[in-house]
């Protein structure tokens, strides 16, 4: 297998085509008024709901306790990160065609660096929606703040927050392991 | 001395044990285990839907069952204030007849719609009796989705049946009228006055229902009605009393002869003969009104004329079947076979037999002709009588397993017996005089049968007294072991005359949960708040306003002057299930508004004082509901005002 090295890296970018097809987080809220949940569904270029009005009920539910409104037209990285995705699948097609193997590790250094930075952004994101309040909210409970959590479980008033990454997230994590993998084959076969 | 006081005692209790007890016979006799039968626990759904028609209340109560639970009423015929039906400017369109708006109505008879003879979860139909009119509801928004007036009818009270495939609503009238309806004496009756049949053509895609044609019969009154399914599928049946013709007194002069009639209409013959253009146009008002979800608005035409089908120029299209005792019900066996006609007047039934009636038209076995129409020998046609015991028969449905249940008003029971043999084979109390009776799909080919309800006309002693006026009462029994049992009594809301039940699983899974807004197409819809305003035409003030958790936009409007007629436009951007917002504004002659999610409605406000007038949600739709509130500033007529709305900004 002289070439599996290659072919782990093709499809490092073929699983990256996954990640636009499926969201990569997912946030659901439980409260009495909900017993079946609402869930919010965070891609790499948008947000869904498990209905088409589940972010309208979100910003309504948030707007009692001054949360801002979750718009994405106004959130940058769901523009620019799905480019950023494309073009890491697209380095790693030239990578598998120039076949280094230095090369494939720091492809995936880098793209485990990215994935960390993002969940970071995500983090603060989260924080500012949380933190940030309007002055003029109808409930305010001293003290309080809402950040959901970034993986987990967590009550906030009467809601109960689930955070989990989604399926996207996975593809993303089997696009990095393969990136490793090439880097691994390539090395032992040379020793 | 003290054998005596004992004895006395044990007569004492004698004495007592002979008097029935007050609260019906025994308490009702409820079956032992009652409770854990009809027992839903918190959070668990009922297994049939039921629609129970609301009289004189004019409106459709959705119950469940077994648990006897109120899910809903629907507005149909009458208005409602709860809900602003025929009071916000969308609705009153459905209310329009010949005779204008008409706010009222007596509603008897739900069917559901049949697919292949079988309840097939699309449509309620219910019948306005008193402005003979035929509603069509819709089991997705639960709904009056379309009302449609009947012409030359003057009581619509066989209807609304449907024939196997909701190909048509058979509809009859009970009162005859003079046709065309014109100023006569009343003495001229048997010649003046007519009975017509109305045959109501479905779409099976939408459901929109048209007068297809009517046809013209005796004046006798035509009581009940049921269309043939399997093998008598294309017939249809109308039991008719006062074959005397009597126009006064009734109760005696309508109950002379032994015999009525039972009307049989070869409605696909009828079919044949309105193709072939034997058909009369005849010149008519009536009107036909739609209401449209995307819209949500109704809208009404008048129609101008009818196509009227005449027996003595269309032969072997109606015969009668002679029929005891002034018949009230006429039901259909489930094969299609037994035609059973309940004489009200007396004991027995006959059941006629649809493979005779063929046989005797096939050999023109006729006592006579009326007005061209052959009258069958009764000998020839009858299958068989039901020696029930009881008294006053009035309706029968049909169970899963061959048998036949008979309501007898003036007995106040119900009997089962078996269709076929005749032979009655078991009976049941009601509380008190029962009317209709219902099995789930009992009036179809395949019998859902487990449950039947009895619908009773008198209460009396059955609940906590309310005063003189009491709600009638609802008896449900278990019909699936060899002995009726009573399980459960519960009240309905205005005079139940019929019911049918549905499985929940062919319904519920089609339940609306709101209205899309992007789908909404009302002329004068708002869907975001920044384009919410307010519009000065002449003295009319168009207010296009939202609504949202938890505030109207605008919610301050100055420049309204007295005199002006101002439409609040109201659309509600909620895009969750269950989150109604209401609208009412102080003063407002009609009621408020009670918008689904998703939905315009609009309110007629005509201030006719100076003052500054608040209105506020009446619907408690979220933990800031009291907030939502707002005022509208009435001006003196003429005054100069600006017209200015705003939310959100103090001055």
């Amino acid at each position: 297998m002289k070439n599996l090295p290659r072919i782990l890296m093709i499809l490092s970018a073929l699983l990256l085509v996954f990640v636009f097809f499926f969201p990569i987080w997912s946030i659901t809220l439980y409260a009495p008024q909900y017993p079946g949940g609402v869930t919010m569904y965070i891609w790499i270029n948008k947000i869904t709901g498990d209905t088409p009005g589940t972010l309208q009920n979100i910003n309504i539910l948030n707007h009692y306790v001054g949360m801002k409104m979750i718009e994405p037209d106004s959130i940058p990285e769901l523009k620019y990160f799905q480019f950023i995705i494309g073009g890491m699948g697209l380095i790693a097609m030239a990578l598998a065609w120039v076949n280094r193997k230095p090369f494939y590790l720091a492809w995936a250094i880098f793209f485990v660096i990215l994935g960390a930075l993002g969940i970071y952004d995500f983090y603060l994101w989260e924080y500012d929606y949380g933190h940030n309040l309007s002055p003029d909210a109808p409930i305010k409970v001293p003290g309080m703040t809402y950040q959901p959590p970034l993986f987990g479980k967590k009550t906030l008033l009467n809601f109960v927050a689930y955070s989990y990454p989604y399926w996207g997230s996975l593809f993303f994590g089997l696009s990095v392991i393969s990136g490793f993998l090439a880097y691994l084959f390539y090395k032992k076969r040379k020793k | 001395m003290r054998t005596l006081i004992f004895l006395s005692l044990i007569s004492l209790a004698f004495l007592h044990g002979c008097q029935p007890r007050q609260g019906g016979m025994a308490g009702g006799g409820a079956a032992t285990d009652a409770a854990s039968r009809v027992y839903v626990a918190p959070g668990e759904l009922d297994e049939f839907y039921a629609f129970f028609s609301g009289g004189f209340s004019g409106q459709l109560s959705v119950y469940g069952l077994p648990s006897g639970r109120l899910l809903k009423i629907i507005p149909v015929f009458s208005v409602d204030g709860e809900k602003g039906y025929g009071f916000n400017e969308e609705t009153k369109p459905l209310l329009e007849t010949s005779f204008g708006f008409i706010p009222w109505d007596d509603a008897h008879h739900p069917q559901l719609s049949h697919t292949n003879g079988i309840p097939d979860g699309r449509w309620v139909f219910i019948n306005g009796n008193n402005t003979p009119r035929i509603a069509r509801i819709d089991l997705i928004t639960f709904e009056t989705a379309e009302i449609i007036e009947i012409p030359n009818s003057g009581g619509n009270h066989s209807s609304p049946y449907a024939t196997e495939n909701t190909e048509y609503i058979l509809a009859g009238t009970r009162f005859s009228v003079p046709f065309p309806q014109q100023d006569v004496p009343i003495s001229s009756y048997k010649e003046t006055f007519k009975g017509v049949l109305s045959f109501i053509s479905v779409d099976p895609k939408t459901g929109h229902m048209e007068l297809a044609f009517q046809v013209l019969l005796p004046a006798f009154n035509y009581d009940l009605a049921r269309a043939g399914k399997g093998k008598s599928h294309g017939w249809s049946f109308y039991t008719s009393y006062n074959v005397e013709q009597a126009h006064t007194l009734l109760e005696a002069n309508a109950s002379q002869y032994d015999k009525d009639f039972i009307a049989a209409v070869n409605w696909k013959k009828a079919e044949e003969y309105v193709k072939a253009g034997k058909a009369k146009e005849m010149p008519a008002s009536y009107f036909h009104n739609i209401y449209d979800d995307n819209s949500h608005m109704a809208t009404s035409k008048e129609i101008k004329t009818v196509k009227v089908l005449i027996p003595s120029e269309c032969p072997d299209m109606v015969y009668f079947l002679p029929t005891p005792k002034s018949p009230h019900g006429v039901d259909v066996d489930p094969t299609g076979e037994y035609i059973v006609g309940a004489g009200k007047l007396s004991a027995d039934m006959s059941v006629h037999s649809f493979s005779k009636i063929l046989e005797a038209i096939e050999n023109e076995a006729f006592e006579t002709h009326i007005d061209g129409i052959p009258v069958l020998k009764y000998e020839e046609i009858v299958a068989g009588i039901v020696s029930s015991g009881g008294l006053g028969p009035l309706h029968t449905e049909f169970d899963d397993n061959g048998h036949a249940y008979t309501t007898f008003f003036i007995s106040s029971e119900i009997v089962k017996w078996k269709v076929g043999t005749w032979e009655v084979v078991d009976r049941a109390p009601c509380y008190y005089s029962v009317g209709h009776l219902m099995i789930p799909g009992g009036d179809s080919k395949k019998p859902f049968g487990k449950y039947m309800v009895a619908m009773n006309k008198i209460t009396k002693d059955r609940y906590l007294p309310t005063g003189p006026e009491l709600n009638h009462a609802a008896q449900l029994y278990d019909i699936s072991g060899d002995k009726i049992q009573l399980l459960l009594d519960f009240p309905t809301v205005g005079e139940p005359h019929y019911a049918q039940a549905i499985p929940a699983h062919l319904v519920a899974p089609n339940s609306k949960k709101y209205f899309s807004l992007e789908d909404n197409v009302h002329p004068h819809v708002t869907k975001k708040e920044s384009d919410t305003r307010v519009v000065r035409e002449g003295n009319v003030v168009r207010v296009y306003m939202t609504t949202i958790r938890s505030h109207f936009a605008p919610d301050n409007i100055e420049g309204i002057r007295v005199g002006d007629k101002v439409y609040f436009h109201v659309t509600n951007l909620e895009q969750d299930w269950d989150v109604p917002h209401g609208f009412a504004v102080m003063g407002a002659h009609n009621a408020e508004l009670l918008i689904m999610p998703g939905q315009t409605e609009t309110l007629l406000w005509e201030p006719d004082r100076p003052g500054v007038f608040p209105f506020y949600c009446t619907d408690f739709c979220s933990a800031l509901h009291q907030e939502m509130q707002g005022y509208a500033r009435v001006s003196t007529k003429g005054s100069d005002t600006p017209l200015k709305w705003w939310v959100g900004k103090q001055e």
